[in-house]
């Protein structure tokens, strides 16, 4: 069966909703921290993001104007009846696309050698992940991520002398020091172990997790919860203007590590957590998991 | 904590009559700049160019907006949020004493040149909230001129007719107070209660 139309028409109300409409979850993170926040300026802050947020969803349009560099994650069941594996990034890059011009969205993808492409697309980008997993259904997820917590996200090679201590230390320090530049309250990713590389995908894969939902394995939900309290006691508050709203979670994972290193990493996630994901079964139904679309 | 409604061009005793953590909502004209945009207008101060706007007593937006253009060449604005400040803090203190703009917007906080800058010419820090782009763009009654298109559309000069613009939070005002400033003291003095919820030490 040819998926790669459905693929494409998919992609593109991902990005749109994924840009002008929150996930539930993400809704009632920050409305729940505007309850709780006590400082004036914060909870003025966190109203501000509310209203923006909810006109933003009323009237279709971003709720952000960074609408972020497009990120895909492709996961294709082992058993999916797909015949069109090859034209999946072609009709990516479509969506893409047909989105700068049809949200709008803003172009994002500039050559570091030249210009930007005005069209959200060039070399490498938009960016897929690929996985092959068990089942005959495919999930598509689009996480297009804004520059100014992307920025603040981080690898670090620690000594594996330090443990898990030490990389908890790490990620409060490295908080602390980015205060106010995420756009808090934000959502923390933190991977540990793996490589380099295996690290940072860990931990911008923590942001697709429902906000708040804590790790399977008891001790790392542990950890998650301290340094969620650790951040949040700082007083940085919404947009680094003071209050107890730092971050809405922290989000943990890890890998196995090589005996000499300590990997960790460190994804930072805006209050602009958007994201959008369906399913596609093996007869092209498609389902979307966090917006109510309407084909 | 007051909440006060300004119309450009703003006076400057108004100016200095606001105290960090104030709230204001600005009607009048907000113009947008960033980096290429500062760079080009203190240059023209410098050759004695005229620039294409009497910059004294408005409001100046750091942001690069969505824009898009109608059939009949007019532009609309779409999103317009705040982008980060700190990237003008090398020429932002010579912007306000040339030009003596009355309101600098944008996200992050400024640093102890500006703020010299501001008390000495009179002029506040308003932080917008970060990503509130659709607060902005709604607050946009229209686009009056758009100057510097070579720049490319995030980076040119935009100018905005606006109507109670804001939220925007005082945080630096001319009294030598600076909301980023005090939280990032406040971090500080905080870390060690954040250690001890880790369990860790400061080493």
């Amino acid at each position: 069966m040819e998926f790669a139309p459905i693929i494409e028409k998919v992609a593109f109300n991902l990005l749109k909703y994924a840009a002008t409409v929150l996930p539930e979850n993400a809704i009632k993170a920050i409305k729940t921290a505007y309850e709780n926040e006590t400082n004036p300026v914060g909870k003025s802050q966190l109203e501000a993001i509310i209203k923006n947020f909810e006109t933003g969803s009323k009237l279709r349009i971003p709720m952000c104007q960074d609408t972020g560099i497009h990120i895909y994650y492709v996961e294709i069941g082992a058993d999916s009846p797909i015949e069109d594996l090859g034209k999946i990034k072609e009709v990516l890059t479509n969506a893409s696309k047909r989105a700068t011009t049809e949200v709008p969205m803003r172009p994002n993808a500039v050559d570091p050698f030249g210009s930007n492409s005005g069209d959200n697309t060039g070399r490498y980008i938009p960016w897929i992940n690929w996985e092959i997993v068990p089942g005959d259904k495919i999930k598509i997820t689009a996480l297009p991520k804004g520059g100014g917590s992307e920025n603040m996200s981080t690898v670090k090679m620690l000594k594996p002398g330090v443990g898990i201590k030490g990389v908890m230390k790490e990620v409060l320090d490295w908080m602390i020091q980015a205060g106010g530049q995420p756009c808090p309250p934000t959502v923390v990713g933190v991977a540990v172990g793996g490589g380099a590389d295996i690290a940072i995908k860990i931990a911008k894969k923590q942001l697709m997790r429902p906000i708040g939902e804590p790790h399977p394995q008891k001790e790392v939900a542990e950890i998650e919860k301290k340094l969620k309290a650790a951040i949040n006691i700082t007083g940085i508050g919404p947009m680094g203007l003071g209050g107890q709203t730092t971050c809405l979670a922290v989000h943990m994972d890890y890998a196995h590590r090589h005996p000499a290193s300590l990997p960790m990493a460190i994804a930072v996630q805006c209050w602009a957590a958007r994201q959008s994901a369906a399913e596609i079964s093996a007869d092209g139904k498609v389902k979307y998991l966090h917006h109510t679309i309407k084909e | 904590m007051a909440v006060v409604k300004l119309q450009t061009p703003i006076p400057e005793e108004e100016i200095r009559k606001l105290k960090a953590g104030d709230i204001i909502y600005i009607s009048g004209i907000v113009y947008l700049s960033r980096d290429e945009a500062h760079l080009r207008a203190l240059e023209y101060a410098e050759e004695g160019k005229e620039l294409p706007l009497d910059f004294k007593g408005l409001a100046l937006f750091h942001c690069g907006p969505i824009v898009k253009q109608d059939d009949k060449g007019e532009w609309h604005v779409v999103a317009a949020g705040p982008t980060t400040s700190s990237r003008m803090e090398i020429f932002q203190d010579k912007y306000i004493e040339k030009f003596r703009v009355s309101v600098v917007i944008g996200k992050g906080g400024m640093f102890d040149r500006t703020a010299t800058a501001m008390k000495k010419y009179g002029a506040v820090y308003g932080a917008f909230t970060g990503g509130a782009a659709v607060l902005a763009a709604k607050a946009v009654k229209k686009v009056k001129a758009v100057e510097w298109l070579d720049l490319g559309t995030p980076e040119a000069l935009w100018v905005f007719e606006v109507e109670e613009f804001g939220p925007l939070t005082v945080a630096i005002d001319t009294h030598g107070n600076n909301l980023f400033k005090d939280v990032a003291t406040i971090a500080e003095k905080n870390r060690e209660k954040a250690y001890d919820i880790l369990g860790v030490s400061k080493e």
